[in-house]
Formats: C-alpha cells, structure tokens, sequence
C-alpha cells in the first residue's frame, strides 16, 4: 500500500498528491512516470512524477480530475492508501547543456513540464518556461519555475493574465528574436498544442522535445497499447519514450488512437456520483 | 479397489472424458469449460494405469511428478497421499492439470496410449491438487524445514518463479519475488483466460506458496525500481523468470488503427484488469467480427475470448493448416465446439480502415505449403493471384512474443543472446555471480511447464551455490 501524505486542489480540477513511495523517490529521474492502481476495482493510469523527496521517501504527482479514475483518485484523502504504484517508468529526460532553453507547458502538462525544468536548470541551461491555461485560475506552478529559470512567460486565453493568445504566440516571439532564439524547446501538453510547437521550431531546426500521452495499461513494454510513429518506426512510449524528438512524431495518429476509448470514457463518467463528476467540480 | 482387479478388467476400462460446460453456453460465459472429474471418474482413471516398471510417463514430466505413485494412490482412494506425492515435485499442479500440453508430455509416453489412449494423468492431476485445496486441513503435519540463513531473490511472479520460490523455501532458504505488475501469476494471471484457468485457483497456489514463507512484493519493476546490481547486493543469489512480454508486432499497414491489439494487450485488459466484466473502468471493444491471427494456445485464448465478448463471427486466421498449429488440440476441439471459425492457409497483409481510423477488414493472401524451413513444419508459400478480404472490427495478432529488455537494458554486464534472451547454462547459471535464470526470457516463448522445469532444476543449482559458499 502506498499512503498519501497530502492532496490539496491548487487550480479547478487540478490536485497535487503527495504519495509515499521511497522506492520510486529514490530511483526516479526527471520524465519518469508511474502506474496508478488505486485500488482493486480500478484501472492502471501513467501519471508524470512532478517531484520526489528522497529523505521523506515521497513523490509529487499533479492529476488533472478529467474523467472516471482521475475523478476518483483526486477524491482520495490523504491519510488513505494507493493500492498499487509501479515505477519509475520510462527513460529519464535528456538533459544536456544546451545553452538557452524554452520549456512550453499547457494545462496540466505544466506540472509535467516541472521536474524537466528544473533538471535542466540545474545542468545549467538559461531556462525560459512559458506556460498557458484557459484563463489566470488554470496558470499552476508560475512562481515554483522562477526559483530557477530566467523567465517566466505566461500566456491565457481570455488575456486574464499575462499575454493574451496561446503559449506559441510567446514562443513565437522568442523564436523572432535573436536575443532570445532557444537552442533547445521542450514542450508538454495536448496533443494540438505540441504539434503547433513543433511545427513553428522546425523551419529554425530547434531541437524539439516532446512528451508523450497515449493510452498505457501496463506501462512496462508487454501490450504495446501505447505504440506511436516516430521517424516513420513503432516505438512504445511506456519503454521507448515518453518524451521523443517532436519533429519525427506522428501527432496526428497519437490523437486519433487516444479518442478509442471516448464512448466507455463518457459511460464510466456518469457512473460516478454527482458531486465526483469533472463538471460539478467545475463549477 | 485396484488389487482386486485382473489385468484383463483394467485393460478393459475405458479413458475418461471430462465433463465439459455445454459448448452453446459457455461460449458467451467466461466460466471454466472443464468441469473436473468426481471421486469415482477419478478412481476408476487411476486403475487403468499398469504401474509400469520404466515409468515413461515420468520422463515426459519436465518437473518429474512421480505420476505411478500418486495415480496409485488415487486408484486406492488414499487422496492425502495422493496429494502429498504430488506436491512434493510439483509447486502448481492445479494449474498444470488445466494447461499442461499433456497429449505432447507424460501422456505422450504411457505405454496404453497406442491401444486404448494414454491414463489421464493431467485430469487425475487436476483432480487431486483441486482436492488438496479444498482439504488442507489433510495436508498438514509435514515438518517445516530447517532456516538456513540463506536469501533469494525471486524475478517475476510466473510459473517458473513461483516454482523456483516453492522449491527454495522448501529447503529453508528465505525467499522475496519481485512482481512488475499489480498481482502475481505472470501468465497465469494476465494471459491465461478465466474460462481455463480460474483465477482463484492461482490466487490459492500463491497462497500456499506464501503459508511455505515466501514472500511477494508486488510493483517492483527490476531494472527501474531496483537494479539486478541492488538485488545481487542485497541477497545471496537472484533467480530471473522474468519471462517473454514483449509483443512481435505484424508491420502491416494499418496496424496502428483503432480496434487493433496485440494478444497481450487484449488479453491483459479482459484476464488482469477484468474487462470483461461491464462494471470495471478498463475497457475493451467489443468486436462484432474479430479476426485473430495465429496458431498458438494465444491465439485460442484470444479468439474464445473475443466469442465470449459477444463476437458474431470470431475467426481464426492461420498461415498454415491445421497439423502445423502449435494450439493444444484440446484448445482448437473446444473452439471449433464454440463456434470459432477456422481460416487457414492464409496470411494477413493489411489491415484496413475508414476516415475516422477505425478498423474496417482485412486483407488476405491464399497460401500453399511448400519444403519444410528451419523449424521443420512445411513453409507457408503465397499462392499468386489469390487475394481476398474479410470484413472485421477487432484485429488481435496472436504471432508471438520475444524477451523484454526492461531488466537487461540496465544489467550491461549479463550475457545476452544475439535474441535478447538470457544466456545460461544447462543449471540455468548466468555468466554472473550467483545469477540464475530460467523460463521465457531464457528460452523465447514456450510453455508453462517448461517455465516450471526451468525453476525446479534452478532451485537446485542455487541450493548448491548458496551450500558450496556457505
């Protein structure tokens, strides 16, 4: 069993838990991820370990509450157990001294986004993180990544805070400026937001790097449910990724293979009682 | 009883057959189909055995059950002795009475087999391990060994590492399995359908296992939680029968469509995470059509599930025919009876879609056997011009397995086969310290007896290692 020390909700939907593991604590490194089993009547979700403390044997995981086992994990209190965490997962980051790097995070993918950041600030890039979110109350983890990056950019969409527009407007803007070009762009978030970044870095040949999402159920390599094309070859992202060089990946069909589910996904939501639900949450 | 019988009456018994689940019924429940042999069914099985002086029948037993001497004691209705003698050689008897390959193994080997079919060694098995579970009050009283401060640690929760942990503990040695996943059983537990091999059976082995003093830590991934470098530090030898999971994938066109899945895949969502039940969050679609490509115990497994799900037509797609299936023939016998349809001769060679990325049929290519190849069953030859299409839904490729790298990609220094197999000796030593290993990553894909085999002949290497550096 794998208790949970804390789980406080520090935008809408969006819950930061703090599990004890001291096993996975101790191994993990930045773009590893773990397999929730929260008890024996749920299902296996990859979650991105955000953060690990050694000394307490913790780690950090941010779950976004967006449909049946998110809305049920998130409504676990600390003190109670996770019956199952399997990690760490997947191969670490490739963390290099690149020199000036942008890390791009959307949503929930911010808090993705974080350990990378941090890691590769430590290996002594200049690190610029943009982050973006709908309005000012989905922006997470802003004032975590000053600690240690050169700039914080932010962008929403209703102009809420920071810079009006989508987190490629800013990238554009980076890009455009000599002074600012990244050598480096490491993105996170949905699907349509890491094809647009990449699609804006390749005419400058940036080195892009990309994390992942697709479905997992074992998240050790046995079923390949989590296959995606990149550079034209099968790779599973639970072994062979998550994150893959963003100019070689086929998002299209990374989009297209997550919607499999939708139908059931939608079913299983309606099974969970009222006040669970994503929308009551919402509101 | 047996003494009072002359040779003429045993040789006049006929085999027994098992009674079976109606086929129409239970190819839309995933409740076992064999049902089991009664007291007297069994009794009278166990006569029909000669006692033969050579025992060929022990030799086809990769784990050497003493098979005339617990088949004795049945045909004498002595079931704890039964049970004891059978339990002595074997860690998992009730699994292998239900999905040993007896037809290839012991009973292959039974000197009454050319005349009146061979004794049903696996049903008398089967019968007497489901009795021991049931009474283990009976079995008890066995003096439990002596500790001998020795400790192992046990790769993977499969056949052949729930044998190698039976084994050890048997001899005083503390013992730890390490489980990726979130239960235990490896194949028995994810690969292996409900409907032939319940997974309470697996549960109350694992069980026995633990009453011995094994331990099991479940979600430790080695070679990312801990290292086989840590596990070696840590314990005086390491066992890895971290098996084969690791899909061959077909290269087709179209194999990254919606409704496509590898067996293990398909299998591990419907055994391990229980999708086919409808109150359980993880999903599985439904096929109408399911089309599954193989000829293996995978590809029953997969097919028979798929009829349970609701399939109107499930079909087995083969490149050769049927005499080259390397299925039980128990498997494709109970298929066949659930209304499974059998396209053989014929290689897959796209898979086809519509607009929105969902699997819509499949297209196929007429084959012919032609010389033998490497392995020495006639070579699939295509039959030029000869093409067709099957309209599907679901597509399960069922073509195979090879070694997962997750453990040896961090473990530079063990000897690898140029496969990715780990390389032993004929003990099951690696070319490390104190490192063993057996099963699946050893040999590819192959069966769970071997698997077991692999633990019982380890267990005996590392007894050895453990005494020669004590």
């Amino acid at each position: 069993m794998f208790p949970i020390v804390s789980n406080d909700l520090i935008a809408p939907n969006l819950y930061r838990m703090v599990i004890r593991a001291p096993r996975i604590a101790r191994s993990r490194q930045p773009g590893q991820f773990v397999i929730v089993h929260a008890d024996q009547e749920a299902e296996r979700i990859p979650l991105t370990i955000a953060d690990a403390d050694i000394d307490r044997g913790t780690v950090t995981l941010f779950v976004q509450a967006v449909g049946y086992s998110t809305c049920r994990l998130t409504a676990l209190p600390a003190g109670t157990s996770l019956r199952d965490l399997a990690g760490p997962l997947g191969r670490p980051t490739e963390i290099k001294p690149w020199g000036r790097v942008a890390c791009i995070g959307g949503g929930v993918g911010t808090a993705v986004l974080y350990p990378l950041a941090k890691a590769l600030a430590e290996a002594g890039n200049q690190v610029i993180s943009v982050i973006g979110g709908r309005n000012a109350d989905l922006i997470i983890l802003a004032d975590e990544l000053a600690e240690f990056c050169v700039e914080v950019l932010v962008a929403t969409e209703d102009g809420s805070r920071g810079r009006q527009g989508f987190v490629t407007h800013v990238l554009q803007g980076l890009i455009a400026d000599p002074r600012s070009i990244p050598q480096a762009v490491y993105a996170v978030g949905p699907v349509p937001m890491m094809k647009a970044v990449t699609e804006m870095t390749r005419p400058h040949q940036i080195r892009t790097i990309v994390s992942l999402n697709p479905i997992m159920i074992d998240g050790t390599g046995m079923c390949g449910g989590c296959r995606v094309v990149v550079g034209g070859e099968l790779k599973f992202a639970c072994v062979d990724g998550p994150e893959f060089d963003g100019h070689l990946v086929d998002f299209d069909l990374l989009a297209d293979r997550l919607s499999t589910y939708r139908t059931e996904e939608c079913k299983m939501i309606r099974k969970l009682p009222e006040q669970q639900r994503p929308e009551q949450r919402n509101q | 009883m047996k003494k009072n019988l002359s040779h003429k009456e045993i040789m006049a018994i006929k085999r027994v057959k098992m009674p079976e689940q109606d086929a129409q019924d239970r190819s839309r429940n995933f409740k076992e189909v064999n049902l089991g042999l009664n007291k007297e069914q069994a009794i009278r099985e166990a006569q029909r055995c000669l006692q033969c002086k050579s025992q060929p029948c022990v030799d086809g037993c990769p784990v050497r059950v003493r098979i005339p001497e617990f088949i004795e004691a049945v045909a004498e209705g002595d079931l704890p002795e039964a049970a004891r003698i059978l339990l002595a050689d074997n860690t998992l008897p009730a699994v292998c009475g239900r999905v040993c390959p007896q037809e290839d193994q012991c009973e292959v080997l039974c000197v009454r087999g050319a005349k009146s079919g061979p004794v049903a060694i696996g049903y008398l098995e089967r019968f007497v391990a489901d009795w021991a579970m049931e009474h283990p009050e009976e079995l008890t009283g066995g003096k439990p060994p002596q500790p001998s401060g020795k400790s192992v640690a046990v790769v993977g929760s499969g056949p052949a590492g729930l044998t190698m942990a039976g084994e050890l503990a048997g001899m005083g040695h503390s013992v730890t399995i390490f489980e990726a996943l979130h239960d235990t059983g490896g194949v028995l537990r994810y690969g292996i359908p409900e409907f032939r091999l319940p997974k309470r059976i697996v549960d109350l082995e694992v069980t026995r296992l633990q009453n011995l003093g094994v331990s099991i830590e479940c979600n430790v991934i080695v070679g990312k939680t801990v290292t086989l470098e840590e596990l070696s530090e840590e314990f005086d030898a390491v066992f890895i029968g971290n098996g084969a999971g690791l899909p061959v994938m077909l290269d087709l066109d179209g194999e990254n469509l919606k409704g496509v899945y590898s067996a293990n895949e398909y299998l591990t969502r419907v055994n391990l995470m229980g999708a086919w039940r409808n109150d359980v969050p993880t999903p599985i679609i439904h096929g109408r059509q399911v089309a599954v490509i193989g000829g293996g115990n995978t590809a029953m497994d997969a097919v028979r599930t798929a009829r349970r799900l609701g399939a109107e037509r499930a079909i087995i797609l083969y490149r050769r025919s049927e005499a080259e299936m390397p299925a039980r023939i128990e498997e494709i016998k109970h298929a066949k009876e659930e209304g499974i349809e059998f396209i053989l001769l014929a290689a897959p060679l796209e898979i086809l879609g519509d607009e929105q990325g969902w699997v819509t049929g499949l297209r196929c290519q007429k084959m012919e056997l032609g010389e033998p190849d490497a392995s020495g069953r006639r070579r699939p030859v295509p039959i030029p011009g000869t093409t067709f299409e099957l309209e599907v839904d679901v597509v399960v490729n069922a073509i195979g397995t090879r070694a997962n790298p997750l453990l040896t990609a961090t473990a530079p220094n063990l000897k690898l086969s140029p496969k990715g197999n780990i390389e032993t000796d004929n003990t099951g030593a690696t070319n490390l310290p104190g490192v063993f290993a057996g099963g699946d990553i050893v040999r590819g894909g192959a069966t769970v007896i071997l698997a077991m085999g692999d633990g019982k002949n380890a267990a005996a290497a590392i007894d050895a290692y453990l005494k020669k550096n004590d």
